[in-house]
């Protein structure tokens, strides 16, 4: 078992005639992602790397049974691509494009509101079920089939956990990068919930970092709804005020929100053990499913 | 990307905001001039962009010719909070009863834009907000069909603005969302609105931040970046480079790729007694030459006595870090600041094979590898 995918899925990749897009869509193949079609506007009719493209990710839908897209579409273009897959009746849209315009962001956000499709990202790594699907740009190598959930702001720092995991043995369910964004689909509330509801999750790992409030709003949860032992890494805790850390997301304002020691001291609260160090995270992990 | 004030006022005068009548000067005969145009008593405000200027030092009002002239020599050329001041704004002096706050700005935690409205301008309002949090109104608003008239009308009666200018400062703030909507704003600010004797309001104050990730459908804003630029050496090298880059006081250099990554690497030098000299993420799918490039940007930090160099690769290549590191650090006859590598992830194997061990210490993990650097930056500390 996992979340949100699995072998079934049928991934229309959006930009996959684009460097990136080809590139990653042949990755996801390779891992033995059931990639159906690509939709790219006036490409309609050519393939890639044997998979149909079509002009718009309607026909994707009615052509191929399309029911999940993975974006890889440029910035400036990528706020109409979400739309796009949003208004196609998708399970679920991966947005992996950095630099989307947040007022972009803000209008697809209204409109997720309006429809059933789940958005992960943007700005993200995608997400993985080890041994069935990969959608997005994580190296899958690194991850193996086991009964860990983990949800992250930040990619490459997830592949340093998965990494602490997979050496001792400990492998995952799903792992879920929602993005580094100021405004993001999924977000730790909607992954923790899946977790939870997921009868082979029997420990999650939350990696959270400054800026917002998401993780504290986590931490409540956890609090009230979840019973699955959950782990924390907070990234950021030597970041200044007022400077973006590389993530747009990532920033504490001026006033004093979205700090380290708040998050880490909310989730405490709540229960749940944070990592000084991404060993320490694996180290709680491996302790909860002693 | 922030404006400087004299942009961001000449922005909001365009879109029909009152604003004081003003000139930019460069030089002492530049200010007394405007001075003189203007007609007294005026402000002289220094152009940089960091908070509390005028405690600093940094604006001054003056009532005559020689007041000008020395207010121009003390703030021309000034260094305040590490900015140096090259241009200052020449400004009508306004003779105000009542100080009001309006600004514009992104609630991320509900992904909409807000407006706020307060009665107590001219203060740093975030610390109104934490203080006094009901003294802000504040308006969510559906982006995707704008502000509707009521809601600024509600916002300003909300805030309890007088009823005499309540009608002007609505469409203040009506304008202000509109300008932070049409150029992809982050932040647009008013602090303060000033309200005179006469009922009149007048932006005495202007902030507007841009997102810079919409700067490419706002040429006209982006023209104005490389006037706004300015602050630290380094963060402006970085952002040639095109690196995410803070600099930080401590001793030792961090390079990484993805955010939250290198983050974690700044954390962990504290965490082992260190002290981060910088935050540089090098991004995804960095070649060869912009791994030179990273290197050269932290070895011309003159506070860095170390350097970390953590690559978990996922769209990285661990062959083109290796080349990249080697190509930079070959061309010295000495290393100047020892140089820490670890690498994991996409193509390692490959990369540890290329890199020249010679010229740097390989660790397998990311805590080794950060007590290393901090360990060499320590040494350099006791000689």
């Amino acid at each position: 078992m996992s979340v949100l995918v699995d072998d079934d899925t049928r991934v229309v990749v959006q930009g996959i005639t684009g460097g990136e897009g080809k590139f990653h869509a042949e990755q996801m193949m390779e891992y033995g992602t059931n990639v159906v079609a690509g939709a790219v506007p006036g490409k309609g009719g050519q393939e890639v790397s044997g998979v149909p493209v079509y002009d718009t990710v309607h026909e994707a839908v009615d052509e191929e049974n399309a029911d999940t897209s993975v974006i890889f579409v440029p910035p400036a273009f990528a706020g109409d691509a979400i739309f796009e897959s949003l208004d196609s009746d998708l399970d679920l849209a991966v947005a992996i494009t950095e630099g989307i315009p947040t007022q972009d962001m803000a209008r697809v956000n209204k409109r997720l509101s309006e429809t059933e499709t789940r958005l992960i990202g943007p700005n993200c790594p995608g997400l993985i079920t080890p041994g069935e699907a990969k959608l997005g740009i994580l190296p899958g190598n690194i991850f193996a089939e086991g009964n860990v959930g983990l949800v992250s702001r930040s990619g490459t720092l997830t592949y340093q956990v998965v990494d602490s995991l997979t050496n001792r043995g400990i492998g995952q369910t799903t792992a879920i990068g929602i993005g580094g964004d100021p405004i993001i689909g999924t977000d730790f509330v909607d992954a923790l919930e899946l977790f939870e509801d997921d009868p082979d999750t029997d420990a999650i790992v939350m990696c959270g970092e400054i800026g917002g409030e998401d993780e504290e709003e986590a931490a409540a949860f956890i609090d009230d709804y979840v019973d699955t032992p959950v782990a924390g890494f907070i990234a950021g805790r030597t970041a200044p005020p007022g400077k973006r850390m590389g993530h747009a997301g990532a920033i504490v304002s001026g006033s004093g929100t979205g700090t380290a020691e708040s998050k880490i001291s909310a989730l405490n609260d709540a229960g749940v053990p944070v990592g000084d160090t991404p060993e320490e995270v694996a180290d709680h992990i491996e302790e909860f499913l002693a | 990307m922030k404006l400087h004030e004299y942009q961001a006022k000449t922005v909001f005068a365009d879109a029909g905001i009152p604003t004081p009548d003003s000139q930019l000067a460069s030089d002492v005969d530049g200010v007394v001039s405007a001075a003189e145009e203007i007609g007294y008593p005026v402000a002289v405000k220094a152009q940089v962009q960091v908070g509390g200027r005028g405690k600093a030092g940094g604006i001054k009002l003056v009532e005559d010719a020689d007041e000008a002239r020395e207010a121009a020599d003390s703030i021309l050329g000034m260094d305040l909070k590490g900015y140096h001041v090259d241009r200052v704004l020449v400004e009508e002096a306004v003779d105000f009863v009542n100080e009001l706050y309006v600004g514009i700005t992104m609630d991320r935690g509900e992904g909409k834009p807000v407006a706020m409205v307060s009665t107590k301008g001219g203060v740093n309002i975030e610390e109104v907000a934490e203080e006094d949090p009901d003294a802000i109104a504040r308006e969510h608003i559906d982006p995707s069909f704008g502000m509707h008239p009521y809601q600024a009308r509600k916002a300003v009666y909300d805030a309890g603005v007088d009823q005499s200018v309540a009608r002007d400062v609505s469409s203040v703030l009506t304008t202000l969302y509109q300008l932070w909507d049409d150029k992809d704003g982050a932040d647009a600010e008013i602090n303060p609105l000033m309200v005179t004797a006469d009922d009149e309001v007048i932006a005495a104050d202007a902030v507007m931040n841009i997102d810079e990730d919409a700067l490419f459908r706002q040429p006209e804003l982006a023209e104005m970046e490389e006037e706004a630029a300015g602050g630290d050496e380094l963060e402006q090298k970085a952002d040639e480079y095109g690196f995410d880059y803070v600099r930080l006081d401590g001793n030792t250099g961090i390079i990484g790729n993805g955010a939250g990554l290198v983050m974690t690497t700044l954390d962990l030098v504290d965490h082992y007694g260190g002290e981060p000299a910088n935050f540089l993420d090098v991004g995804g799918g960095a070649k060869a030459a912009r791994i030179a490039n990273a290197l050269d940007m932290v070895f011309s930090d003159d506070n860095v006595d170390s350097v970390v160099f953590n690559i978990f690769g996922g769209i990285t290549r661990g062959d083109e870090v290796a080349r990249g590191i080697n190509e930079a650090l070959e061309q010295f006859d000495e290393i100047p600041k020892p140089v820490v590598v670890r690498l994991a992830g996409t193509n390692w194997e490959e990369g540890m094979e290329i890199l020249n061990e010679d010229l740097v210490t390989v660790e397998q993990t990311l805590e080794d590898a950060v007590q290393r650097a901090v360990e060499y930056a320590g040494e350099v500390n006791d000689q």
